[in-house]
C-alpha cells in the first residue's frame, strides 16, 4: 500500500490522473451548484427577520467553511513535503493557497454585504470576521514568499515552514480575537450569525458546500498540472505531451 | 545551553561595538509614538485612552525593523554556515542571537515605556500593567520574527516581505498586551491577559528556535 | 572530540546529481576519498564545484544521490558529519568588528573547541598574524583574512576538510602554509575535499573533474 502511494508522489505520475479527475470534480461541482443555489435562491422561503438579504449565506458560509478547511490541507501537503521531501506534496499545497486566498475574500465581501442591510453597516470587526481577515493576510503571506523566492525547493520548504507555522498560530489568533471582541462589544452580536434554518435552507447550505468543495478540488487540480508542467520543463516525458507538444514551435 | 550564552555574548559584543545601530531603533520608537498626537489630538482623555495600543504597535514596527538584520549580517559573511555546521545545535544558538535581539531592541523599549506613558497621560496603574505586558510580549516579538526574518534572508524586498509574514502572527500579542491595559482601566484584572502573554512565550521559547533553525536550513539549501 | 587515528576515516559519494533552478550542474558524479587522502576537484567556472563541496559538508540536498561519511549515509545537516566536518567556502566568516584573535577564537567554537589564548596566539603565530592578532579584521587584507581561516584549520580537531578555492587571496608564502597544514592533516589520517585551480602538492590524491 505504502508502494502505491509513493507510486502517485511523482509529478509525472500524478499529472495524467489530475488531468482526468478534474473534470468529473468540476461537474460535480457545477451540478451540486445549480441545485443548491435553485433551492437556495428559489425555493427556500424568506426569513422573517432578515428578509431576502440572508441568502448571501449559501456563498458566504461555504466559502469561509472553505477558506478554514483549504488551508488545513495546505497545512497537511505542507507537512509531507518537509516530512518526505517530495516535489509534488509541495506542489499540492502551492496550488491550493490562491484558491484559499480567493475563500476568505469571497467570505469578506460576501459578509460585509450581508452586514449592509442585516445590521447596518458593511464591517463591524466582529470576531468571525476579523480573524477571516487575519486568515486573508496568513495565505498572501504565503503566495507573497512563493513569489519572493527564486529556488523553487527553497520556496517549498520556506513556504511549507511558514504554512505549518502559520496552522500553529491560527486557533491562538481565532481565540484571542474572540476575546478582544467580547471585551469590547459586551453582548455576543455575531455579525455573521446565521438565521434560524428551516431544514430545506440546511439542505442548500449542504449542496452549497459540497459544490464549493468540488470547485476547490477541481481548480486545485488543474492548477497543480499547470505548476507541474513549468516547473519539471526539461524533463522528456513533458515534451512528448500532445500540450506541450503544441506549444513548442 | 552553553551555546545559547555563547552566542548571545557575540551577538552583543559585535552589537556594541557597532553602537550605529543601537540608537537608531530606539529613535524610532520614539519618533513613531510621538507622531500619534500630532496627527490625532493633543487632548488628555484621547491620549490616554489610544496610549496603550500607540505603544504596542510602535514596539511592533520597531521590533519589525531591526529584525531584519538578525540574520543578514552572519548570513552575508558566511558565519551563519558555519553556524549550521557547527556540533552545537542550531537551535540553541539561534537562541542566543534572538535574546541578543531582544536585549538590544524589545529591553530598551520596555525600559522607556513609563517615559512614555506619561507623554500619553497614562495613570500609574495602566503604566505599570502595560509596563509589564511589553516586557513579557516584547521577547515573543523577537522570537517570532526571528523565523520570519529566517524565511526571508537574502531575499529582494526581504524588510517588507518579512513584515506581511510576521504582522498577522503577532496580533494574539498586540490584543492580550494593549488589552492587559483596558482590563485595569474596566476594573477587572490584568492577570488573564498576562496570564496568556506568559503562556504564549513559554510556548514560543519552545518552539520558535527549533523553527527559525529549520528555516536558516532552508535558506542555506 | 574525534580522534584522527581512525583508520575508516571515509568519504563517499555516489550517483550525485545537481540542479539548480533549471539547469543541471553535473549528474551521476561518484569517488571515493580515504583517509590521508585528497579529492581534487576541478572544472571551469559554474560547473557546479561550489554546489558539490556544500553538498559534501551537509549544507544542500542532492537532487539524487547518497553520500556516506565514515560508513554512514548522511542526510543535510547531519550531527555525524557536523561533529566531523571543516568547511572552508567562499566566504570567510569572519566580523569586520572583532579582531583577529577574537574571530579565530569564534570558528574555534563554533567548531565545537573551546581553545585558550595560548592555543589561539600560538595559531596565529604559525599563520604570520601575530602583530596583527588585535586589529580588527575590517583592516586586515584579504590574505591576511584567509590567514585567518588557515589558522582555524590548524586549531580544529576535524577527520574531514572541505576547502573551496582555498588559495585565493593567498600568496605562495601562504599557498606554502596552506600546503603544511594539508599534508599534517593528512598524516594525522584526515582526508580532505579541495576544490581549486591550483593543484596543490601531496602525497596522496585523487582528481574529479566536473565537466
Amino acid at each position: 500500500m505504502a508502494a502505491h502511494w509513493f507510486l502517485y508522489a511523482s509529478p509525472a505520475s500524478f499529472y495524467p490522473i489530475a488531468g482526468r479527475m478534474a473534470p468529473w470534480f468540476a461537474a460535480a461541482a457545477a451540478a451540486l451548484a445549480l441545485v443548491g443555489l435553485w433551492i437556495g435562491l428559489v425555493v427556500a422561503p424568506t426569513d422573517a427577520q432578515q428578509g431576502d438579504a440572508y441568502r448571501i449565506i449559501f456563498i458566504h458560509v461555504p466559502a469561509a467553511w472553505m477558506s478554514m478547511f483549504i488551508y488545513l490541507v495546505m497545512a497537511f501537503w505542507s507537512a509531507l513535503a518537509l516530512g518526505y521531501n517530495t516535489r509534488l506534496s509541495a506542489m499540492m499545497a502551492q496550488a491550493l493557497a490562491p484558491t484559499g486566498a480567493l475563500m476568505t475574500f469571497i467570505a469578506l465581501w460576501t459578509g460585509a454585504f450581508w452586514g449592509r442591510p442585516t445590521w447596518g453597516t458593511y464591517w463591524a470587526w466582529d470576531a468571525r470576521m476579523t480573524s477571516e481577515l487575519i486568515l486573508l493576510f496568513l495565505y498572501l503571506g504565503v503566495i507573497a514568499l512563493r513569489n519572493g523566492i527564486d529556488d523553487p525547493r527553497r520556496a517549498d520548504k520556506a513556504c511549507s515552514v511558514l504554512t505549518l507555522v502559520g496552522a500553529v498560530n491560527v486557533p491562538i489568533i481565532y481565540f484571542s480575537v474572540k476575546w478582544w471582541n467580547t471585551l469590547h462589544q459586551g453582548s455576543t452580536i455575531s455579525m455573521t450569525a446565521a438565521p434560524k434554518m428551516a431544514a430545506i435552507m440546511v439542505t442548500a447550505l449542504g449542496l452549497m458546500t459540497l459544490a464549493t468543495w468540488g470547485y476547490a478540488i477541481a481548480v486545485a487540480l488543474i492548477r497543480v498540472r499547470a505548476i507541474i508542467v513549468e516547473r519539471e520543463r526539461g524533463a522528456s516525458w513533458l515534451s512528448h505531451l500532445p500540450e506541450v507538444r503544441r506549444l513548442v514551435v | 545551553m552553553p551555546a545559547v550564552a555563547w552566542a548571545l555574548a557575540r551577538d552583543l559584543k559585535i552589537s556594541l561595538r557597532s553602537k550605529a545601530e543601537l540608537g537608531i531603533q530606539l529613535l524610532f520608537y520614539v519618533i513613531v509614538v510621538t507622531l500619534f498626537p500630532l496627527a490625532t489630538t493633543p487632548e488628555r482623555s484621547l491620549l490616554a485612552a489610544i496610549g496603550p495600543g500607540v505603544l504596542w504597535v510602535a514596539a511592533l514596527l520597531a521590533s519589525l525593523l531591526s529584525l531584519s538584520r538578525l540574520f543578514a549580517a552572519d548570513h552575508a559573511d558566511g558565519t551563519l554556515e558555519q553556524m549550521a555546521l557547527s556540533p552545537w545545535p542550531l537551535p540553541a544558538l539561534v537562541s542566543g542571537k534572538i535574546a541578543a535581539h531582544w536585549l538590544t531592541t524589545g529591553l530598551p523599549i520596555v525600559l522607556l515605556a513609563p517615559l512614555l506613558s506619561a507623554q500619553y497621560a497614562l495613570e500609574r496603574d495602566a503604566m505599570w500593567i502595560l509596563t509589564a505586558a511589553l516586557l513579557i510580549g516584547t521577547p515573543i516579538l523577537s522570537l517570532l520574527g526571528g523565523i520570519g526574518a529566517a524565511l526571508t534572508l537574502g531575499l529582494r524586498g526581504g524588510g517588507t516581505l518579512l513584515a506581511l509574514l510576521v504582522l498577522p502572527l503577532y496580533v494574539p500579542i498586540l490584543i492580550f498586551g494593549a488589552g492587559s491595559v483596558d482590563a485595569v482601566r474596566a476594573g477587572l484584572s490584568a492577570g488573564p491577559h498576562l496570564s496568556l502573554l506568559g503562556a504564549g512565550l513559554l510556548v514560543a521559547l519552545v518552539g520558535a528556535p527549533f523553527a527559525a533553525a529549520a528555516a536558516v536550513r532552508v535558506a542555506l539549501d | 572530540m574525534k580522534s584522527n587515528g581512525s583508520p575508516s576515516a571515509m568519504l563517499e559519494g555516489d550517483g550525485l546529481a545537481a540542479v539548480r533552478g533549471r539547469a543541471q550542474l553535473f549528474a551521476n558524479v561518484g569517488f571515493r576519498v580515504d583517509a590521508c587522502q585528497t579529492l581534487f576537484v576541478t572544472g571551469p567556472n559554474g560547473s557546479g564545484k561550489t554546489t558539490l563541496l556544500r553538498m559534501l559538508a551537509g549544507l544542500s540536498t542532492p537532487t539524487v544521490g547518497i553520500i556516506r561519511w565514515m560508513g554512514n549515509t548522511v542526510a543535510p545537516f547531519d550531527a555525524r558529519l557536523r561533529e566531523d566536518v571543516a568547511f572552508a567556502g567562499h566566504l570567510p566568516a569572519l566580523k569586520d568588528e572583532l579582531s583577529a584573535i577574537e574571530n579565530l577564537v569564534v570558528l574555534a567554537a563554533l567548531g565545537g573547541e573551546k581553545v585558550t589564548t595560548e592555543q589561539a596566539l600560538l595559531a596565529l603565530d604559525r599563520v604570520a598574524l601575530s602583530r596583527q592578532r588585535t586589529l580588527p579584521a575590517r583592516v586586515l587584507s584579504q590574505g591576511q583574512r584567509r590567514r585567518i581561516g588557515l589558522a582555524r584549520l590548524a586549531l580544529v580537531n576535524k577527520p574531514l576538510w572541505i576547502l573551496d578555492e582555498p588559495t585565493t587571496a593567498l600568496d605562495s608564502d601562504g599557498v606554502a602554509l596552506l600546503t603544511t597544514l594539508l599534508r599534517q592533516h593528512l598524516d594525522a589520517n584526515g582526508c580532505a575535499v579541495v576544490a581549486t585551480h591550483q593543484p596543490l602538492s601531496v602525497p596522496r590524491f585523487a582528481n574529479l573533474a566536473l565537466a
